[in-house]
């Protein structure tokens, strides 16, 4: 392979890697505020992407966009609301069951919609064949794009829980419910806010990088599922290590698609996540205390 | 508790099914038979995951994956054609102990692949050492880490049958032959022998009910029950919690392969639509809704919702309402639909403990 | 040195930068009854997880009957003979009074996952055991028309009764009770105090951790005590009433 072909798999690898680790913070964000694992996660990016697909048809891009966004951010809530609030004290286990329930109605209600073909926003900027020269190697400028919004979101939300009320409201919550409610945080509000969030990132995800992997409606759950791996990767809770996990997976699915035939790319994220829960339950990034997580 | 009292449901279940397949035939009904046949089957697996949910207390979202490893190790041994092999050694010995079956194909050649009994065994041992190994690290694990792996497991059991020519790939294996049982009975799918494969199939799943209720009522059935109830307490009372929920999935995968055996010989097929990850939520969809501890509610849920999705009752919504259940189960009766306070009386009748 | 039944040496654990058990040795001869006592937060809860098998210690020894059991897994320290109790009483919610005791009889018992499959008749003689011992000891414990009820459904304190009764099931050589008084009123107490005085008659030997004084004068026989992590004192009853150290560390400087 010659330094260009590496560049074009390095950045390939970056783009679906950042995708995966703004699943992964999704999961992230639900996770530390309600101990849940919302395995609708990846439907976010999904209703997302087919709403602005919908939406572009008579809307101008950017306005398709911030609609959809704010669609399914709201959307997210309402799970929230109808599913997540009514089981209240159930057990983790059971939640995590009823996220399954979600996701499952979730995409049979987007193919009922929507149908099963396979469509995609059209590209930001350019056109399908116009390309973006980096050190050798031909890119769409649309993954650029999916760069610098994974960026923007990251840092959005770094800052977002550092600096703001709300979002140090939410760690709160994440750290102690009980302390939180006494300080007179409303935390049922906080779970509902966590869940618009991380719809709205998913959202927002799944429209950049519709153009360059399509969309169809059944694309959430294999979507989920290496954004767990991702998060578990990193250290379930930790969103900084989800970035470098997120990358580090989308690195190595392109390097086995360089290596080895199309068909093992889907193998490696499954791989990856047995191996981790395995023997590093607490992530890669983790301090090893994981007697929390091991039963026997 | 007296036999009697313990056996009488196993009694009244075979009771309903005898009574249920005159009323078909006398109604001239019998291709009803068909999908109570391959819903039976798949309550084989349905019974091992209850025991492994309901009493070991174990989420497994990779359950198809069994049933797979199950149904595809006896296609491929069946139908594999090891003519090729026909004068060496190994095969002599074979062939000696009666573990090989000559068949003719389309074209009248011979074909030399193994009996069914040899599949069913070599199945069930694959099925039983994967679960084992499997098993060894993951039932470590707690809550949703368990149930990602277990998710993931059946991924790749997916992604394997998917993948690899030997097994088909999307297509699956087809012309998996008859499997032939003793006194001349057979496991097919030809609607001559309907009546026969219904009463085969229920014979098993009787069978697996009473090693089942066994179990639940045995010292070992409490200790299960207990780690359910209170891991650490039972911990403390000296059972090997894990050494138990191990050999709990173990006997569980069994229960599935064996599922998934009989119902390829069946069918005369299996494919990749076997092992989807929709396939194993389903089967924890029906043990929720039975009644996680609930053995004889698991099975009536698995023969009723496997029943009505068969005959395509809820066309494309299929796939959407076992989600739904899946939801309202969890919200609304987290115990399971027969546990409600309206049905305690009845069930009562049933059973006099409280677990069922 | 035979007649020493439980033995700690040098007990180390810590929880991050907390010195939760320094260095706590302790021996618990035969036949008595061994408090182990001190203010929140002196340890005694980890110190009794540690003898217990649930948490392993960083440094140190636990020996029984001389034999080293230093971080063995919960259900093998059963096996030996050590049982315990739990300080929030966490009988099996769904099974009856009668099946919480039988659970007990788990380590004195053997039938299998393949025999209880099967139902082979060396089950049906080891299952009508199990219930009969089970019973006689709900009879010990004046429990027997509670045999049938759901372990949940029980007033508190019969709910504690039951975990004592299901403990006793496993036959230990050694009873570690985890604050037995905790949420009991004064004749409840009472009457745990005889209780545990005629479990010492039968020969097993109790180390008993506990806030309530009144119990721990009444029934001790030797009596440890534990402040931020250390053994500061271990005396008869009398002797540690009466020492100035304990006397400081549960009133305060004032009363020494």
């Amino acid at each position: 392979m010659d330094f260009a072909q590496i560049v074009q798999y390095g950045l390939a690898g970056i783009t679906v890697g950042s995708v995966y680790a703004i699943v992964a913070i999704g999961f992230n964000i639900i996770y530390n505020t309600t101990g849940v694992i919302n395995f609708a996660q990846g439907e976010f990016l999904i209703i997302g992407a087919m709403t602005a697909i919908s939406l572009s048809g008579f809307l101008p891009l950017p306005v398709a966009i911030l609609l959809a966004v704010l669609l399914t951010t709201a959307v997210g809530g309402l799970i929230e609301l109808v599913f997540i609030r009514p089981a209240r004290d159930a057990s983790v286990l059971r939640l995590i069951v009823i996220t399954i329930g979600v996701s499952i109605l979730v995409r049979e209600a987007m193919l009922h919609i929507w149908d099963e073909k396979v469509r995609s926003l059209p590209y930001f900027t350019g056109t399908s064949v116009s390309t973006v020269s980096i050190l050798g190697a031909h890119i769409s400028p649309q993954v650029l794009w999916v760069l610098a919004v994974s960026a923007v979101v990251v840092t959005g939300l770094t800052l977002f829980f550092r600096y703001t009320r709300v979002g140090r409201a939410m760690r709160a919550c994440a750290d102690d419910r009980m302390a939180a409610r006494l300080c007179g945080i409303n935390e049922r509000w906080m779970v509902t806010l966590s869940f618009m969030l991380s719809a709205g990132i998913g959202a927002l995800a799944g429209c950049v990088v519709s153009p360059v992997t399509q969309t169809q409606y059944d694309m959430g759950a294999p979507l989920a599922i290496k954004g767990f791996t991702v998060a578990v990767l990193g250290g379930l809770g930790n969103s900084l290590a989800a970035v470098a996990a997120g990358l580090l997976l989308g690195l190595l699915e392109q390097a086995t698609v360089s290596q080895f035939p199309n068909a093992y790319k889907e193998a490696v994220s499954i791989v990856v996540l047995l191996l981790v829960l395995v023997f590093r339950p607490s992530g890669l990034f983790s301090r090893g205390e994981i007697s929390a997580l091991r039963s026997a | 508790m007296t036999p009697l009292r313990r056996y009488l449901p196993v009694l009244t279940a075979v009771l309903v099914v005898v009574l249920l397949q005159v009323a078909l035939s006398a109604a001239g009904a019998t291709y009803y038979l068909t999908q109570l046949t391959m819903s039976a089957y798949y309550a084989l697996v349905v019974i091992g995951l209850c025991l492994l949910m309901g009493y070991a207390g174990q989420v497994s979202l990779g359950h198809a994956g069994f049933f797979a490893i199950g149904g595809y190790t006896s296609a491929v041994l069946t139908t594999c054609n090891l003519s090729a092999f026909g004068q060496t050694s190994w095969i002599t010995s074979c062939r000696w102990l009666g573990m090989l079956a000559e068949r003719r194909d389309l074209y009248g050649a011979s074909i030399l692949s193994f009996a069914p009994w040899a599949g069913f065994l070599a199945a069930m041992c694959l099925a039983g050492i994967i679960a084992f190994l499997i098993g060894l690290p993951i039932l470590r694990l707690k809550g949703h880490y368990l149930a990602m792996a277990t998710l993931g497991f059946g991924l790749i059991i997916y992604r394997i049958v998917l993948a690899a020519p030997i097994f088909g790939q999307a297509d699956g294996i087809s012309n998996v032959p008859p499997f032939p049982l003793p006194f001349g009975l057979e496991v097919n799918g030809r609607p001559a022998f309907r009546e026969q494969n219904y009463y085969l199939a229920w014979a098993l799943v009787m069978a697996a009910m009473v090693l089942a209720v066994n179990l639940v009522h045995s010292r070992v059935g409490r200790a299960l029950r207990s780690i359910h109830q209170g891991e650490e307490v039972a911990h403390s009372l000296g059972i090997n919690t894990y050494r138990y929920k191990l050999a709990t999935f173990v006997a569980s995968s069994l229960f599935a392969a064996a599922g998934g055996v009989f119902l390829t010989h069946y069918n005369g097929s299996i494919g990749p639509s076997e092992v989807t990850v929709m396939k194993s939520v389903r089967y924890v969809a029906i043990v929720a809704v039975g009644g996680m501890a609930n053995l004889w509610g698991a099975m009536l849920m698995a023969i009723l919702l496997n029943f009505l999705s068969l005959r395509g009752v809820m066309g494309t919504y299929d796939d959407a309402v076992f989600g739904a259940i899946l939801i309202v189960i969890m919200l609304a009766a987290p115990d399971g639909l027969l546990r409600l306070p309206r049905w305690r009386r009845p069930m009562h009748f049933l059973s006099r403990r409280p677990h069922g | 040195m035979d007649d020493i039944l439980l033995e700690t040496r040098n007990l180390q654990r810590f929880f991050g930068g907390l010195h939760a058990v320094k260095d706590v040795s302790l021996k618990v001869p035969r036949g008595t009854i061994q408090a182990v006592i001190g203010p929140n937060g002196a340890g005694k809860t980890t110190l009794f997880n540690l003898i217990a098998g649930t948490l392993p210690p960083h440094d140190g020894q636990v020996l029984f009957r001389g034999r080293p059991i230093t971080a063995w897994k919960p259900h093998a320290i059963a096996e030996l003979g050590i049982a315990r109790t739990f300080q929030t009483t966490r009988l099996f919610p769904h099974m009856t009074v009668l099946e919480n005791v039988m659970v007990g009889r788990h380590p004195r018992t053997r039938c299998g996952f393949l025999a209880g499959m099967l139902n082979l008749p060396r089950t049906w003689r080891e299952d009508r055991e199990i219930q009969s011992s089970a019973l006689a000891i709900l009879r010990d414990l004046g429990l027997e028309g509670l045999a049938d009820q759901t372990a949940s459904n029980l007033p508190f304190g019969k709910q504690r009764l039951v975990e004592f009764a299901r403990a006793l099931a496993t036959e230990p050589t050694l009873l570690l009770l985890d604050e037995p008084a905790a949420g009991l009123n004064i004749y409840e107490t009472r009457e745990l105090a005889s209780l545990i005085l005629r479990i010492r008659q039968r020969g097993i030997t109790c180390l008993v951790v506990e806030h309530d004084m009144s119990l721990v004068m009444d029934i001790s026989d030797d009596v440890a005590v534990l402040d931020g992590g250390q053994k500061i004192a271990q005396g008869p009853p009398r002797a540690i009433q009466s020492n100035p150290e304990v006397i400081r560390i549960y009133l305060g400087d004032n009363h020494a």
